[in-house]
């Protein structure tokens, strides 16, 4: 295998940059005449199956885009105005809630790693925690952390942290284990204590797992912000808007989905942040390490 | 070249460069007769494993004819008239042993029967009688690598390229899987091209050794073996054996690619 | 190293004593600490209930918050059948169309750090709040990326040399896919298949939560913790946790049976 040379043209990084961008706008352009084609076929059609299609359910996007400059009430500041106040708020949230979960998450891993009999007798029950579902428990947390005088935004950063602990402690303790055995031996034979092992060898060996890890839970932590808000009744974040703009949907759907679309965008933008941070870290590490 | 009627390889003035600009081969002619064991050596970048492709239909030459079995190198793939063995044995661990070695026979349609008769004669072969239900993984890795063999030749296929089969062994299984081989290829009676980094394997394996020599691979002095047949373990002891180790070494040398003992040394 | 030697059973029942004993462990001790720390601390049971409480609560209601909980299931299963099918299809074909997926993925993955739950209200408005197909359909979207990236990954990670294997026995795309890419790919698969188990669940009781019959787990435990019923509402909320455990425990189970095969099954089938 050694001498098939690999016939793979150099790259132009440009030109790849050139190309992404213009397949992002073709598949953009591709969704928006899918849903503007769904909705006149099955409105000239009168198709009901799976749902009757009509502005309600299906609004012209581009009306979706002018709602973000009509006001929610008479006299009121334009959409976008409240959204992004929104935004910033649930974004506060779910970075508050994405750092607290990635360091319980890889303390957890660190500790679970140090013990066989802990990691046995605890990871089965941090998988269970994920098939709670956090929406139902919400108002418990909000309310019982309000007591103690904690902030709502707080209290919904701790269900935020909830979601992103997860896939960090899974992934770093899989990272810990990942070592190779006789890197470890050689610490072995160094003398080299537990502490050492860990912080020479296996945390540097467990960073690209993080950073996988990091991109899940980025999203996560986004989910946990917004599903928070709404059964704590926080009315400031995206969560709330959510909330009160699903009463008013069949009067003015595009409200729903101007916050939705909004909704998606923080999410990207929380996981495209790890994603560039993951590059810069991981520069220079050898490729398909993850 | 003159084409005899028991040629089974025969490759006319190929020439392979990649997009990348690299050039693989250059003018390699050379002719395989049937029941040869042709080994093909040379430093890394030589082209050799590329050269076993190309006759293989795995990769197209950029200039040049293949006629393998007297057809074209395409039509032979299609047939399917080679089989082949990486160094890797690319064992699918979903498969069994048994099923392992007759993947290629269901796809060439073989019924059941027919399949179960000519599984059983392959591991009896190679000596794999008893792991018929085992998986790859509970096989040693020279155990693999024979599970490899017998499906490659399970189709009774005119012609066996190997890319390095043992080179991934340790040396005492490497030795006695060469050994193995060198059973095998008498009773199927077949014709083997086989790549290889080591100058005693091929020596010992080999009626003819190909030397290759590097950038652009070209083939620098082909080399007859011919050391009683059959060989033995003794074969490696016989001083004619060391004699033909040291010619193929030289020839490497001849081609800059190994210190030889009569260049003056620099130091 | 040459012939798996078959572990006694005596081994075998000793070995899961030794893997599970540490967890059941964890989970008596966890119990009495709860139980015990509420009676002690006095905590509020708004906050967090007794265990007996729960047990207690539970078992009073045990009829209707099962039956709560399979409508709930039916939803997910549901939304998992149509997610995780059409994620299967998709990764099928942009294996075939490599250009296509490749040029797709990054897509895929932004597509996959949209909060999709969010948009479990805008599913109830054109199904209807009591038509179980709204709340399948939000399961279903989010059962579909996890099962399509992973099942996609698994298609397309195939060593060479098998590529090249079955060119020389002149098989074309289609025995390169029944006989490779997709065996191969059935680890990743089920990797894709256990999340999307979970996420069903968790998708079908978020959709209840914005509004669906009051026969359904999600509207159960809605009203419960609005009426302060707040034992009945954690047997609920324990309840859900336990069908989402056991649809992945279902998942898990397929798994062994299909790829009992695979290396790192080893552990179940010898020592």
């Amino acid at each position: 295998m050694d001498d098939v040379a690999t016939s793979a043209a150099p790259r132009t990084p440009g030109l790849g940059v050139a190309r992404r961008l213009g397949t992002g706008v073709l598949v953009l352009a591709a969704l928006v005449g899918l849903w503007e084609g769904y909705k006149w076929l099955w409105q000239t059609a009168g198709w009901k199956w799976p749902f009757a299609v009509d502005d309600v359910t299906m609004p012209h996007l581009y009306k979706v885009v002018e709602a973000f400059w009509q006001p929610t009430t008479t006299g009121g500041p334009p959409l976008i105005r409240s959204l992004l106040d929104a935004t910033w708020f649930t974004g506060k949230e779910a970075l508050a809630g994405f750092l607290l979960g990635a360091l319980i998450g890889f303390l957890i891993a660190v500790v679970l790693s140090q013990s066989r009999f802990l990691e046995r007798g605890l990871v089965p029950y941090i998988v269970a925690s994920q098939t709670v579902p956090i929406l139902a428990i919400a108002p418990m947390v909000v309310v019982g952390l309000g007591s103690k005088g904690v902030a709502g935004w707080k209290a919904v950063a701790v269900l935020a942290a909830y979601l992103t602990f997860f896939p960090v402690a899974i992934n770093t303790l899989r990272g810990l284990h990942s070592v190779d055995p006789r890197a470890l031996q050689l610490m072995h034979s160094y003398a080299a204590s537990r502490w050492r092992v860990l912080w020479q060898l296996r945390v540097p060996a467990s960073v690209p797992y993080i950073f996988t890890a990091l991109k899940i839970s980025a999203t996560a932590s986004v989910i946990g912000a917004i599903i928070g808000e709404a059964p704590a009744s926080i009315q400031n974040g995206l969560g709330g808007a959510i909330v009160n703009f699903n009463q008013y949907y069949s009067l003015e759907p595009t409200f729903l989905w101007a916050t939705n679309v909004v909704c998606a965008a923080l999410g990207i933008v929380f996981f495209v942040a790890v994603a560039l941070t993951e590059r810069l870290v991981l520069r220079g590490a050898p490729e398909n390490i993850a | 070249m003159s084409q005899s009627a028991d040629t089974v390889v025969s490759i006319t003035d190929v020439s392979k460069s990649f997009r990348t600009g690299v050039t693989a081969l250059q003018g390699i002619s050379l002719d395989i007769r049937q029941g040869e064991f042709v080994s093909l050596i040379g430093p890394s970048g030589c082209g050799k494993s590329t050269l076993l492709r190309i006759i293989g239909d795995l990769i197209q030459p950029s200039s040049g004819s293949v006629i393998v079995n007297g057809k074209p190198a395409h039509q032979a793939r299609l047939d399917p008239d080679y089989g082949i063995v990486f160094q890797d044995a690319v064992l699918y661990d979903w498969r069994t042993v048994a099923r392992n070695v007759s993947l290629p026979l269901e796809m060439l349609g073989w019924d059941r029967a027919r399949r179960r008769e000519r599984v059983k004669e392959m591991l009896e072969l190679v000596e794999l009688t008893g792991f018929e239900s085992n998986r790859p993984w509970q096989l040693s890795g020279g155990m693999q690598q024979r599970v490899s063999i017998a499906r490659a030749l399970s189709f009774d296929p005119a012609l066996l390229l190997m890319d390095e089969p043992f080179g991934a062994l340790d040396e005492m299984t490497r030795e006695r899987l060469n050994m193995e081989l060198l059973q095998i290829w008498e009773k199927a009676r077949s014709t083997v091209v086989f790549v290889t980094h080591s100058i005693p394997e091929a020596v010992y394996l080999s009626t003819r050794v190909v030397v290759m020599s590097a950038r652009p691979g070209q083939i620098a002095d082909v080399i007859d073996v011919d050391l009683p047949q059959p060989r033995t373990a003794e074969t490696r002891e016989d001083p004619r054996f060391f004699e033909h180790v040291t010619a193929v070494r030289e020839a490497l040398a001849a081609g800059g690619h190994l210190p030889s003992a009569t260049a003056p040394e620099l130091f | 190293m040459i012939e798996p030697i078959p572990a006694g059973m005596g081994a075998v029942v000793g070995r899961r004593l030794r893997d599970w004993l540490p967890a059941v462990g964890v989970f008596l001790l966890g119990i009495g600490l709860w139980q015990g720390l509420t009676t002690a601390l006095n905590v509020q049971t708004f906050l967090l209930p007794k265990p007996s409480d729960i047990a207690t609560a539970f078992w009073d209601n045990r009829t209707e918050l099962w039956h709560a909980g399979l409508y709930t299931l039916k939803e997910a299963a549901g939304g998992f059948a149509i997610g995780a099918g059409l994620g299967i299809i998709a990764a099928l074909v942009l294996a075939r169309f490599r250009r296509v997926g490749a040029a797709l993925m990054p897509f895929a993955i932004a597509a996959n750090a949209v909060p999709i739950i969010a948009f479990a209200p805008i599913t109830n408005n054109w199904f209807g709040l009591l038509n179980p197909i709204s709340k399948m359909s939000i399961a279903a979207v989010l059962c579909f990326f996890p099962t399509m990236v992973n099942t996609l990954r698994g298609l397309t990670s195939v060593h060479p040399s098998s590529i090249e294997l079955m060119r020389s026995y002149a098989g074309g795309e289609l025995a390169m896919f029944r006989r490779v890419r997709i065996p191969s790919s059935l680890p990743f698969m089920f990797t894709g298949l256990k999340v999307a188990a979970v996420l069903s669940m968790i998708g079908a009781i978020v959709g209840e939560y914005f509004g669906g019959p009051t026969n359904a787990l999600g509207v159960s435990i809605l009203n419960d913790s609005q009426l302060f019923n707040f034992p009945r509402a954690w047997a609920g909320i324990l309840l859900a946790s336990a069908f989402g455990i056991g649809f992945y425990g279902c998942v898990a189970l397929a798994e062994h049976f299909t790829t009992g095969w695979h290396p790192s099954a080893r552990a179940f089938n010898a020592e």
